[in-house]
């Protein structure tokens, strides 16, 4: 039995339409994942030593943060850490005991990286003690708590699912007794050290530990089976729709239907939520140039294509996909009366307020001289006059159907990568590096941005030229993209 | 209204449609039947400018529906969930229709309330998005919407599966109803010999891509039909 669900599990990693078409996806986790090791592993072996340099004694200062350490554990795997309700509603019917399934979807959890990644931490360091010294019975009865308390956390994860304010109440709970130790009002580690320090001394309070880790796995798992029926914890979860009728979207006239589509598809959708949220991470991309943190992006024209990013977040992770985020109902918009110029229209009107705004939101990088604030509107105009329709003609080339309920894909795909968008997306980073590097290197950097911001005015005339070659590209892709657009699920 | 000419589709070598030619005056109501795979869905796509005819090509009010795309204006359709946009309200939805068929939002009002029945209160008014609702509704939405603007062709793939009882004698009521006026001309495929021959002034019967039989309903259609398609099943004593 226990092979058959393994062998569904296999099948179900390799043949899922994501791991095919989400390298980069795969290769950021995997990446991700490395760094995580090395950090734990580099922390394990070398808190010890760190903290002997600063006069603490290691072991103690360890036990005293330790709490802070599960917690913050708790809370980040709360966020990451995915239920293992996938695969099981087909095996309801089938005939074994429920609590087969319960238990194998368990085991899962107990395999997952969330859990071993702290063994990088925990093994080196509980050797570095060993190395120096400590009695290893009591170490090892430290270890073995360290580890009921992740896996007890493991377990806890499993029925805190959708208890999100009792996360949130935990995690502020904490915050505000660190804050409170910090500024010496009242240190609750003054009463957890001693336990942590004790599990080491006396030993057997390591029963509390793996007590602990019994009762949350026992009620784990009468929880998931309690809750295994299509209405309780395998329920879809629906959602109370949201956001007004937008009526003040009708001063933008005929595109006032499709950006009222738009901005509801980017409030209620995940992926698009993911989008958002990373066309915010953008706007900080600056500080790694104009902070000088990172050496080789020092050059001068360097500054133009950090500005150039720094507002054109939105404008290239949404941009980008249009039509795509369509996909889910384009055969609905091809037999419909729309006429390609009020869409395309209202996707661009999105891009350039969007850009806008992130200009504004960008004054602050004026605190490193005029000079760069001055870069970063230049680079705005770029992005709004000649950037934001390249970037949509470049996503009429794309034809990836985009699913909007998943989270996933949004760093990239890999069939989005293709050589038309390529040679579109080039001048849309290039062509302000080169024309400030022309007036820089020549006059000065005046010129530099003069030449980028008339150009970038200039692209505003050729916006319906652009617009209507686009048109083109829909018109004779037309069955291509449907047909590519239904191939999804 | 509809010419279907020489129309013929192919996938790698593999007809799957191949129609000499027909044509649905306007005003008739037209039902299409066939097993799976039988090209009722190709037909419907092709008709819908969907997919690319291999040979041929259908007329819809006058124009060649591959080169022009006058026929949107007076053509609404529902093939599948694909019609609906999953985020937003049924309400938003209808909104949305309306707004693309030059419709206000009192007219599409007014239009929904004579429905009330027919959602059975379920749909409007609920605050939940498209794809939270349960098939059946769904397909409530996406036929209603295909009312909004009062076009000429309206065109249903399977309007009756998924569909409840009392929902599926409202909704014949609909067609019927549609197909009295001599102006608008619907178009509708089932798997549903009787409701079909109910509801359909003539009907059509596709198998493995070709026309088989074009009749004009009448009483004896339904036997005809059933006739037809038991074949030489095997008569249990």
């Amino acid at each position: 039995m226990v092979k058959q669900f393994v062998s569904l599990e296999w099948k179900a990693f390799f043949r899922s339409p994501a791991f095919g078409t989400n390298l980069a996806l795969k290769i950021l986790m995997v990446f991700g994942a490395l760094m995580m090791v090395l950090y734990l592993g580099g922390a394990g072996v070398g808190l010890y030593f760190i903290l002997e340099k600063a006069d603490l004694e290691p072991f103690s200062t360890v036990n005293t943060f330790v709490i802070y350490y599960i917690v913050g554990d708790l809370i980040i795997r709360y966020m990451g850490q995915k239920m293992p309700v996938v695969n099981i509603k087909p095996l309801l019917l089938l005939p074994f005991k429920k609590t087969k399934i319960v238990k194998f979807a368990l085991g899962k959890t107990v395999l997952a990286f969330w859990n071993w990644m702290h063994a990088f931490f925990f093994i080196p360091f509980s050797i570095v003690l060993l190395a120096k010294g400590f009695n290893p019975l009591g170490v090892i009865a430290w270890h073995v708590a360290m580890f009921c308390f992740i896996y007890a956390n493991n377990f806890i994860n499993v029925f805190l699912n959708d208890k999100l304010w009792l996360v949130l109440s935990v995690g502020a709970l904490f915050a505000a007794l660190g804050f409170a130790q910090y500024y010496g009002y009242f240190d609750i580690t003054a009463f957890t050290q001693p336990f942590f320090q004790g599990l080491y001394e006396y030993m057997w309070p390591v029963i509390f530990p793996i007590a602990l880790l019994v009762t949350v796995a026992t009620v784990a798992f009468k929880y998931f089976l309690a809750r295994l029926y299509l209405d309780a914890g395998l329920a879809k979860k629906v959602s109370e729709a949201s956001g007004g009728d937008l009526g003040w979207l009708d001063r933008f006239g005929k595109q006032s239907t499709f950006l009222k589509n738009d901005i509801r598809l980017i409030m209620r959708n995940k992926r698009s939520k993911t989008t958002v949220f990373m066309s915010v991470m953008f706007l900080f991309y600056g500080l790694l140039f104009f902070t000088g943190a990172v050496e080789v992006y020092d050059g001068p024209f360097w500054k133009m294509f950090a500005a150039v990013f720094v507002s054109g977040g939105f404008l290239f992770s949404f941009g980008q996909f249009v039509p795509s985020w369509d996909s889910a109902y384009y055969p609905l918009m091809m037999t419909q009366n729309i006429a390609y110029k009020d869409y395309l229209k209202s996707k661009w009107l999105l891009v350039v307020i969007a850009t806008f705004f992130s200009a504004i939101l960008c004054i602050p990088y004026i605190y490193f001289g005029w000079d760069i604030l001055i870069a970063v509107l230049v680079g705005a105009i770029f992005n709004m006059g000649i950037n934001a329709h390249l970037v949509l003609l470049g996503g009429a080339y794309i034809k990836t159907p985009i699913d909007l309920q998943s989270g996933k894909k949004a760093f990239g795909d890999k069939s989005s990568f293709n050589l038309k968008t390529l040679l579109v997306s080039l001048p849309k980073m290039l062509g302000p590096m080169a024309l400030y590097a022309i007036g820089h290197f020549t006059v000065g950097p005046t010129l530099g941005y003069a030449l980028v911001a008339i150009v970038g005015l200039i692209g505003f005339a050729f916006r319906d030229k652009v617009f209507d070659q686009i048109i083109k590209i829909y018109k004779t892709e037309k069955y291509k993209t449907l047909a590519a657009y239904k191939q999804t699920k | 209204m509809i010419t279907v000419h020489n129309l013929s589709k192919s996938y790698n070598g593999v007809t799957v449609l191949n129609l000499e030619g027909f044509e649905i005056p306007r005003g008739q109501s037209f039902g299409l039947v066939g097993n799976n795979g039988a090209g009722k869905t190709t037909l419907f796509s092709c008709l819908l400018d969907l997919i690319q005819p291999s040979t041929g090509y259908i007329e819809n009010g006058g124009v060649k529906v591959n080169e022009s795309e006058d026929w949107k204006i007076h053509t609404a359709s529902f093939i599948d969930e694909s019609f609906l946009i999953g985020y937003l309200t049924p309400e938003e939805y209808f909104y949305f229709i309306g707004d693309l068929r030059g419709e206000n939002k009192a007219d599409v009002d007014a239009l929904l309330a004579t429905f009330e029945d027919f959602f059975n209160d379920e749909i409007i008014g609920k605050r939940k998005y498209l794809r939270d609702l349960s098939k059946g509704n769904q397909k409530k939405v996406g036929i209603v919407a295909t009312l909004i603007g009062s076009p000429d062709v309206i065109i249903l793939d399977e309007p009756f599966a998924n569909l409840d009882p009392t929902t599926q004698i409202r909704l014949k009521g609909i067609i019927k109803k549609m197909a009295s006026d001599r102006e608008v001309t619907v178009l509708v495929s089932s798997h549903d010999l009787q409701h079909v021959t109910e509801v359909c002034e003539r009907i059509v019967v596709l198998e493995k891509g070709t026309l088989v039989k074009d009749i004009m309903t009448s009483p004896a259609t339904l036997k005809d039909l059933e006739a037809y398609f038991a074949g030489n099943e095997v008569v249990v004593e």
